[in-house]
Parts: structure tokens; sequence; C-alpha cells
């Protein structure tokens, strides 16, 4: 067995050095009814490399990847190009195979490169501060949402209709969890600003997302000021990263707390995980932020260096009056973010934003020039929804067919609400022309 | 003779090698590493991108006022950065790691490569169903493998880390509760002092109160207080509790502890952190667990990739598997796999979503690589050998530090400070241990133990790497007994010299900000 | 004026009744070096035991309970910016708060300055 190096004889003696006969002698507080004889019953035994590689690559071979043909899938995850780089980095041993940095003198390497994350966080968003990540875009929103309750001391949050659907469940989750009101307002493609009329004195906070799921953008200053106005928190949502780049971020609209999805810079779609949360609020919140931060200092010689800091909001001290009960987070994930942002900078960062928007763009208008089809998203970044004459699902299987994976039918994020007609669509500068030329070829046969 | 000049001393001259300062701030290998504000301008970029053309027609004006500032590097300059960064990290693949309770086991390289297959790294999970029909297949096979080992009947596969799976665990016995109409007077959740801080504050996100039970003096349960606490019912909802312990142990009386939360109208969650101790020759669902989530970066071998990303499947019992989180995997009689996504039909009864999407599938990928590598047979020799190394290094250490607990251990070794002189401290032999080259052990964890010392080797050390460190602990462990003041200072070979904490508390500096105004102070 | 101290490692100096708060030089030594400090807000009703402050050192974070029941009338602003006045003047200028009591009767269930010291050595 190639990952263990002992061998029978190393096993003999050090029975020997312990005085003990063999292994089963460790486990003599095992109750007897639960004792196997041998091995568990009914799985194979060791294989080797080639024979596992072979299993999986077979596996693999059923999936249709995204850079095998036009693809136009979002909502929340997005097919963007990864520089060579960005892989060689995080599969350096050094940041891979370590954990979090609980030996600062041997960790720099993580600790500078959270630090570094931490800031670029924070000037994307346009907030004061950052953590070291999150488990992912939705796991920071029901965090942030708890967090404002705690803030303010109050009990009703309040999520929009543009709302990731998948965020919105699971921050409604833990909200209940905790004896929180969660209200949903109804679903609607452009509908952040009504946030504003639905403060009230007992609200902590309203929670709403530009993008939004149906891509619409949308400056909602005046959802702050109305926060602002009765003591609330304003919880700014984003789920493309790369649109930081272009559209106004959090800190522009007054966000007090910023929340996100990272997944866009650096990391793979990899069906849904592991993505990376990205976590940011003003000055005065720091304290009741959830997960690790990374603070400077100096040491013994007053060189300048790093380490986990305000570690007294954590589970592994506060236990029972933690301000959340996540320990490891996304490091890996975080630190492809942080080196694909390094590479691209402010200037690689507005041009990329540029390039998906002007995909989209023309995808919009030639979707747009199908008979029959109507651009529903009135401000879009790179994502839109438009009507079909046809239900979604069966034009989505004809593009399958085309070799053509349309998008996402509104249906399956929102069962029940009668957008049975309405695909979700995404263009990046992954999209060629002769992508979106083979989308409006297709759609026009089908429709 | 022809006359060469070419001649120069080849063997090295003794000179002195005292403390030396360089210009560059460098030391040979050890590269000077700046930030990267220092380092890259916005005007530069390390990816080249066609020229747009700066058409914003459709945003509605909803644009960006200010530009981030960020700077950008070349790529030589970025992969320099981060190769520079990389040389001051400790990591498995260059040494022992004996941080206990964290199971820092080899990661094989297998397991990377098919994790980036493009039919695994590259798919979405909002594309039709019908086109990812492989990678579905793949969770529903770790979905069998996971209940096949743990004798469960149900796992949910989307926590995104061991404490999320504490979350979803949790979260399903307050539902089955509220399905007896008992959510809201079940409320007192059992957790021994010895746990993971992780349980307490799992326990209060789902609105329950945590009710402490002591450990005895074989670092177990104490039946005796379990019983009292368990002489009133009604209010009980179940017990966290980790299994093999925190303590290295196995909680020798587990199946009357389920029993008698059973019998008190409770659920049993167990803490699966220490499942690698067990794996392969004790099945949790053996032992009366209602729920349990598994560390696959811990049993499993998925890197830790410091501090993340992590993944928590979280095996549920016929009694909680009803109000399981969607979406989940079916395969139907057709054969063909779906994602049930909605809480409705065969979901009806669930909690709901804990998560976007389907969890963790690159750690997925990852696991079962590295469980059809190891087969029921080989997963068994990893526990046996994970729980003879822990023996092993308990057994050589035992005279010269105090064991906390008496008999054998499970995965990990654990020893308090009591053998230290005065003035010198747990931390004081964890940075010594740097000095030798290692990483240190988990230190003041369990919080049970004085000066808790926590060793866990894994099984992928071999023997004569544990002699190495076991001479070097041994040594350390003399000169603390001896009062030898120079541990006070360690590390000294160490990128840094010991770090200050409390300033970094005291004011905090979360951000790299220009100029000499780099202060973000919290409130 | 006098003073008074709990098994809990906080002292009041009472004047009238007006008492001045905050943990003792014992407290502040078993903490370590003190990071922060969460004052209660001024014009909080607290109860007798009640969790009343927060004070955190970098490995731990401790409540500090009420040593009186009453009104918080007077918290101690500089702490914020100067966590670190609590390790050196805990009894003086590292005051927490001052509560204006609503029964001094709960005076007497306190130690006085010499029970403390007995206390501390017995611990």
């Amino acid at each position: 067995m190639r990952y263990l190096p002992l061998t029978d004889d190393d096993r003999k003696a050090m029975l020997k050095v312990i005085g003990a006969k063999s292994a089963d002698d460790f486990y003599g507080d095992v109750p007897k009814s639960a004792r196997l004889g041998g091995k568990v019953a009914g799985l194979p035994d060791h294989q080797g490399e080639l024979a596992v590689e072979r299993h999986l690559s077979k596996l693999a071979a059923k999936n249709r990847s995204a850079s095998s043909g036009p693809f136009f899938v979002g909502c929340g995850a997005y097919k963007h190009h990864i520089p060579a780089s960005v892989d060689m980095v995080i599969q350096r041993s050094e940041f891979l195979t370590t954990y979090t940095p609980y030996q600062p003198e041997i960790a720099q390497g993580t600790l500078q490169t959270l630090f570094e994350f931490q800031t670029q966080v924070a000037a994307l968003t346009a907030m004061d501060v950052a953590n070291a990540s999150m488990y992912d875009g939705s796991t920071a929103c029901a965090e942030a949402a708890v967090m404002a309750c705690r803030v303010t001391r109050r009990k009703k949050v309040i999520l929009s209709g543009g709302l990731h659907p998948h965020y919105a469940a699971a921050t409604k989750l833990l909200c209940e969890a905790q004896g929180l009101e969660a209200v949903h307002l109804p679903v609607v493609i452009d509908g952040e600003i009504a946030l504003a009329d639905m403060v009230d004195d007992d609200t902590a906070c309203v929670i709403g997302q530009s993008p939004n799921i149906f891509g619409t953008v949308t400056d909602m200053s005046g959802v702050a000021e109305a926060a602002h106005g009765k003591g609330a928190l304003f919880v700014s949502v984003f789920t493309e990263a790369v649109s930081l780049g272009l559209v106004t971020p959090p800190g522009e609209m007054g966000a007090d707390i910023a929340v996100g999805e990272g997944q866009s810079i650096g990391v793979p779609l990899g069906f849904g995980g592991p993505y990376v949360g990205l976590f940011a609020c003003t000055e005065k919140l720091v304290r009741q932020m959830p997960g690790r931060l990374c603070g400077e200092t100096v040491d013994a010689d007053g060189k300048r260096g790093f380490v986990l800091t305000l570690s007294t909001r954590e589970q592994h001290i506060r236990r029972d009056k933690a301000t959340s009960n996540i320990c490891t987070n996304s490091g890996l994930c975080a630190l492809a973010f942080t080196a694909h942002m390094t590479l691209l900078g402010d200037k690689g960062l507005q041009g990329l934003a540029l390039l998906n928007h002007e995909a989209a763009c023309d995808l919009a208008d030639a979707l747009e020039a199908v008979p029959g089809v109507e651009v529903l998203t009135p401000r879009f970044f790179n994502e839109f929804a438009f009507r079909t004459p046809m239900n979604a699902e069966a034009v989505l299987a004809m593009l399958d067919e085309a070799g053509v994976v349309g998008g996402v039918r509104a249906s399956r994020l929102f069962p029940g609400e009668h957008l049975g007609d309405v695909i979700i669509c995404a263009a990046t500068e992954c999209t060629t022309p002769e992508d979106i030329a083979a989308y409006a070829a297709a759609l026009k046969e089908i429709v | 003779m022809t006359m060469n000049n070419q001649g120069r001393p080849t063997a090295p001259t003794a000179a002195s090698v005292a403390s030396i300062e360089t210009v560059s701030g460098s030391r040979g290998l050890l590269q000077h590493a700046d930030l990267i504000f220092e380092i890259g301008t916005s005007e530069t970029t390390g990816v080249d991108l066609p020229a747009p053309q700066n058409r914003t027609g459709r945003l509605g004006g909803v644009a960006r006022k200010v530009p981030t500032g960020l700077p950008g590097l070349s790529e030589p300059e970025m992969v320099r950065h981060y190769m520079r960064l990389s040389q001051r990290n400790y990591a498995i693949d260059l040494g022992f790691f004996p941080l206990g309770s964290c199971t820092m086991k080899h990661n094989p390289r297998l397991n990377e490569k098919m994790a980036r297959l493009p039919g695994f790294g590259d798919i979405h999970p909002m594309q039709p169903q019908a086109t990812v029909q492989g990678a579905l297949e793949l969770i529903d096979e770790l979905a069998t493998w996971l209940k096949t080992l743990t004798n469960m009947p149900f796992v949910a596969m989307s926590p995104k880390a061991g404490a999320h799976g504490e979350l979803c665990g949790m979260l399903a016995i307050r539902q089955a509760l509220i399905a007896r109409g008992e959510g809201e007077t079940r409320k007192r959740v059992l957790v021994p002092a010895s746990a993971h801080g992780t349980n307490p504050a799992t326990a209060v996100q789902c609105g329950f109160v945590v009710d402490e039970i002591k450990a005895n003096k074989r670092g177990r349960v104490d039946m005796d207080m379990l019983r009292a606490k368990l002489e009133r019912t009604d209010d009980v909802a179940g017990i966290m509790l980790t299994n093999p312990n925190t303590c290295g142990l196995f909680e020798t009386d587990i199946k009357e502890i389920a029993d008698l939360i059973h019998a008190a109208g409770g659920y049993f969650y167990c803490d699966g952190a220490n499942f690698n101790a067990i794996v392969g020759r004790v099945r949790p669902g053996d032992l009366g667990v209602d729920a349990m989530h598994i560390n696959l970066h811990k049993t499993f071998s998925t890197p830790h990739g410091g501090g993340g990303p992590g993944s928590g499947p979280t095996v549920l019992s016929e009694a909680l598997a009803p109000y399981a989180p969607v979406p989940f995997v079916v395969k139907n009689e057709d054969g063909v796999f779906s994602l049930v996504e909605e809480v409705e039909g065969e979901a009806s009864e669930s909690f709901g979503r804990m998560v976007a999407f389907h969890g963790q599938m690159g750690m997925f990928v990852r696991a079962l690589a590295y469980m059809l590598s190891h087969g029921a047979d080989g997963l068994k020799q990893v526990a046996e050998d994970a729980v003879l190394n822990a023996n092993y290094i308990a057994a050589k250490l035992k005279t010269v530090m105090t064991p906390a607990f008496e008999g054998y251990c499970m995965h990990e070794a654990l020893f308090s400070d009591a053998f230290t002189a005065d003035g010198i401290e747990t931390l004081d032999i964890a940075k010594a241990l740097i000095d030798e080259g290692y990483h240190p052990m988990t230190m003041y964890f369990p919080l049970v133990v004085h000066g808790a010392m926590l060793i866990e080797p894994t099984e992928t050390e071999s023997k004569a790497e544990l002699d190495r460190f076991c001479a070097s602990l041994e040594s350390i462990a003399r000169r603390a007994a001896q009062g030898d003041d120079t541990l006070k200072g360690a590390p000294y070979l160490a990128p840094m010299r010991r770090l200050d904490e409390t300033r970094a508390a005291r004011k905090p500096v979360l951000k790299w900000v220009p100029e000499t105004a780099s202060t973000v102070a919290a409130e | 004026m006098a003073t008074y101290y709990t098994e809990d490692h906080e002292w009041i100096s009472v004047e009238g009744d007006a008492g001045k708060v905050g943990i003792t030089k014992y407290a502040a030594e078993q903490l370590g070096d003190v990071v922060f400090v969460e004052t209660p807000d001024v014009g909080k009703t607290v109860k007798k035991g009640d969790d009343m402050a927060v004070v955190e050192s970098v490995k731990a974070a401790s409540d500090v309970y009420a040593p009186v029941s009453g009104e918080v009338t007077e918290a101690n602003a500089a702490l914020a910016d100067a966590p670190e006045t609590v390790n050196e003047s805990p009894e003086g200028d590292g005051w927490f708060c001052v509560i204006k009591l609503s029964d001094t009767g709960e005076l007497d269930g306190l130690m006085d300055e010499a029970a403390y010291t007995a206390f501390c050595k017995g611990l």
C-alpha cells in the first residue's frame, strides 16, 4: 500500500516497544458488539494508481465540460479563464499541504497572502476591512444576516426578491434556527429598490444583490439610506466578483456589510465547490465579524510579520458565545483568488470586466434579434434573463442537442413562480463571437 | 611540470559565522519578500487581454466611481512573489506535522490530478443534469462508501466543512424535534468540556442551550454526571460527543451513552473529526449514532490548503434521514442520476438548504480517489497504523513527559505540562520543536488537561521519522524539566522570531494602507 | 469611600450610592496582556451577577459580572484606545464603569481587602 510507510517488521518492533501483542489491543474499549471480525464488508480492496485513474477518468468522461463548446451558464458560478501560474501557485506543497497558520513563525507564507487577500477584498468591495474568507457566498450571506442581528440587537432580516435563491434559503435557514425572522420579498427581476420601503424599526438588516440573480445591476444607495434611517444595516451581496471592476461596489452604496462569491477570480467551476466566500464590513463592526482575521505585527527582532488576530470572537476560544461556528474556511481558494487578482491588478480587472460586459451585450443583441425573444433584464453586467416563446426546459434541451449549453431555466431556481419561459444566461471573456452566433442560430431554429 | 595558475583553495576555511546582516534583506535561499502593494502598480498587469471597446451601454450608469487601485504584477514577478512566500511555510510535504486533532497526513498527488480532469473541474453546478451524469454518479459512489464505512443509511453531502457538518446534524435534530412537536421544549444539548469549540458554538447557532458534562479521571465522559443530567428528560434535545474523543481516547461507555440519550428522547450527534482512528475497523452506526460529520480533509486525505477548503458530509440515522438537507442525489430505476433540489416530494420533510449548489465536489473527487486506492483492507490498515504510531510515541515519551491519562490511546498521544519546571510552558516546548525542524503539536487543547500537548502522527510517517521526532522532543522535554531558560526565546532558527500577538490585537492592522497612516483600528 | 471585592475578582469602590467597578490586580495578572475591553452602555440596568462587560486577552475572553445591582451611569471610554491600562492600573485608571446602586445592602455579601487577599491565597 503505497501511502503507508510502515513495514511488517516495523510494526512488530513498535508493538514490542509499546508492550502490546497486536493492534487489537488498542481497540479494547470498543464495545464487543461493535467489533468487526475483519475489514468492512461490501467494499473493494486496494487498487493501484492506474486502476483508480481509469475508473475516475471514465466518470469524468460522462460530463460535458464548460470549455468543450458554447457555454452560457451563470447564476452564481461563472466560467472564466484561469492563468496557468495561478494553478501552479496553489499546487505549491508549502501552501497546499499546510494548515491554518497556528504557528506564525513557520506560516508567514500563508499569513502574508491572507493579509494581501484581505486588502484586495476590502479594495474591491470599497469596504474598510475584510476577513480571511468564508466557505462560499451563500454561507457568507447567512452569516452577514445573523451578524446584523447581533449588532443591532434586532430580530428581523429582509431579503430582496432578486437575491440568489440558494443564498436566500441558506440565510432563512440559519435565521430561523436562531429564532430570527427572515422576510423574503416576492421574486422580481428589477426590484432591489423595493427593500427601501420595507425597512422598519424592528429591522436588523436589508439584504440586496447587484448584479442580482437575473443579472440586474442596481445602485442601492437609497436602500442603504433607508436602512440607516431606521437604525438598520444594509448588506450588499454579489455573486460575480469580476463585476466589481465595473459596477458600483457595495462600499460606494453605503453598505455596512458586503458579502459575495469569489469563485470568478481564480477558482474553477468544479461543479459548485470548493469556492471562496468574501466578507467585508465597516471598521466599527469588525469585532462582530465571523471567521479568521489576519493582522500585521512585529516579531521579537522588530521585523514585520503577520498573525491571526482578534481570535476571541471565534469558536475555539468563545465556544458557545462565538460569533460563528466556522473553523476551517477556504484558504486555498482564497490563495487562488489573491494570486489571480495579483496578476490582474486594477488595470487587468477593469479590462476583464469590460470584456465580460461587452460579450454579454453582444449576446443580448444577438438573442434579441431572434423573433419572439425578449431580454427582460433592464441593466446588466455579464448576465441577463430573457423570455422565449416556448417552455424554457424544452428550449434548453434542444439547445443542448445543438451543442449549446444555453443557461439556466428560471423555473429550476424558482419552482412555482410562473417563470417557465425564462432563461438566465451569462457571457464572459471566454465567450467567442462564434459561440454567440451558434447560440442565436440554434435558438432561431428552435423557436 | 605544466604550470596551471587556475588553482584555488576548495576546502572551506574556518570563519566566524556570527549574525550577518545583509543589504538585500535576503538570507541565502530565503529571499526577501515585500507585500504586493510595495512591488506592483495599478498600471501593471500580468494578463494579456484583447482591447475592450469601452461599451457600457447596458450598464444603465451603475458604474464604479473610484477604481480599486490594486497593484498588478507581471507573471515572472507574481510567480516569484508566491514562490518566496511559500518558502516561509511549514508543510506536510516538507516534514512531520503532528498537529493533534487536525490529522495532517500525506496528500496523494493522484487526488490532485483527478480533481483537475476537465470532466470534474470544469463543469458547472447548474448545467443540465443530463450533461453531468458522471459527476452525480461520483457523488453517489462516494456516498455509498461513506454509508458503508459508517453503517449508516443516509449521508448529506452538501456541508462545506466539519463545523458545517455539525450544523447539518444539529439542524436535522432540530427538525426532528419540531416534527415531534417538541421543538420548543427540547432545547438542552449535552456537550463534554473536552469538546472542540465548534460543538458548543454549533449548538447555540441552532438555538440550543449548552449543558456541559465533565470528564472523569480516565478522560472519558463522567457517567454519574451524565445520568444526573438526564434525570430530567423532557428538555433534552441530544448530546454532542466526539469519539474517539479529543483526549485521543475511545469512549468506553459509548453504547450506554447512546442508550441513555435515546431513552431520554434525545439524539446522539457524534463529532467525527477523529474517525481516522477507527475507519475500516469500527462503524459508528453500530454504536447508536444518529448523526456524524466526516472531515474529508482529515480521514480521507484531501489537502488542508492552509486553512481549507474542507468538506463535511454528514451521515444520518433512519430517525434523522427524512430531515436531511437538499440537494441530494438519487439514482432512478432507469439508472439515470438526478438531484433533488427542492423541499417537496421525497424531500418534503427536509430542513432546507444549507448552501448554494451541491457540496465540495473537488474534495469528493480527491476523497474517492483515496478510498479507491486504499480499499476496505487498506483503510483498516490506515486506522491501525495511525493508532500504532500514536501509541509508539506515547510509549517512547512516557518517562520524560507526563501522559495525561493511563492506558492505550487511539490516534493521538496527549501529555500535560506537569513535568516542566516553573516558568517553562507548553508554548516554549512547541516553539523549540520548530528549531528542531518540526511543526509543533496542538497546544493547550483539549482544555481539560493543563498545558495540553496533543500529538497526532497519522499513519503516513515511517518508524525512522517517529524515532527522530521522539529524540528531539525527549531532549526538549529534559531541558523543560530542568528549567532551561533558553527555551523561552525559541524559535531561533525559523524565518521569524516569536510574533507580538498582543500588539496585533490591541491595535489591529487588518489591511495594507499606503503611506504612514497604516492603522486600521478596530473600535 | 470603601472598596469591596467579589469572588469573581471584581472590585467596587463605593461613595454614597455610586460605585466604581473594575477587575482586581490578581485577575489582571491571571488574564495576561489585556487587548480589548467592552464596557457596558451608559444607562443600562444591571442585576448583581449579570454579564456586564467583557475583557479580552489574546487567547481568552472573560465576562465581567456586575458586583451589585443598579444603573450604569458612566463607562471608561479611555479603555477603548488603551486597554493596557487594565494591566498597568487595574484598581485605578483601569476602572470599567460606575454603577448607581439600587440596593446598598448588597454590599454586605462582598469581601473587604483583607478577606479578598486571603481568598486569593487559597486559590
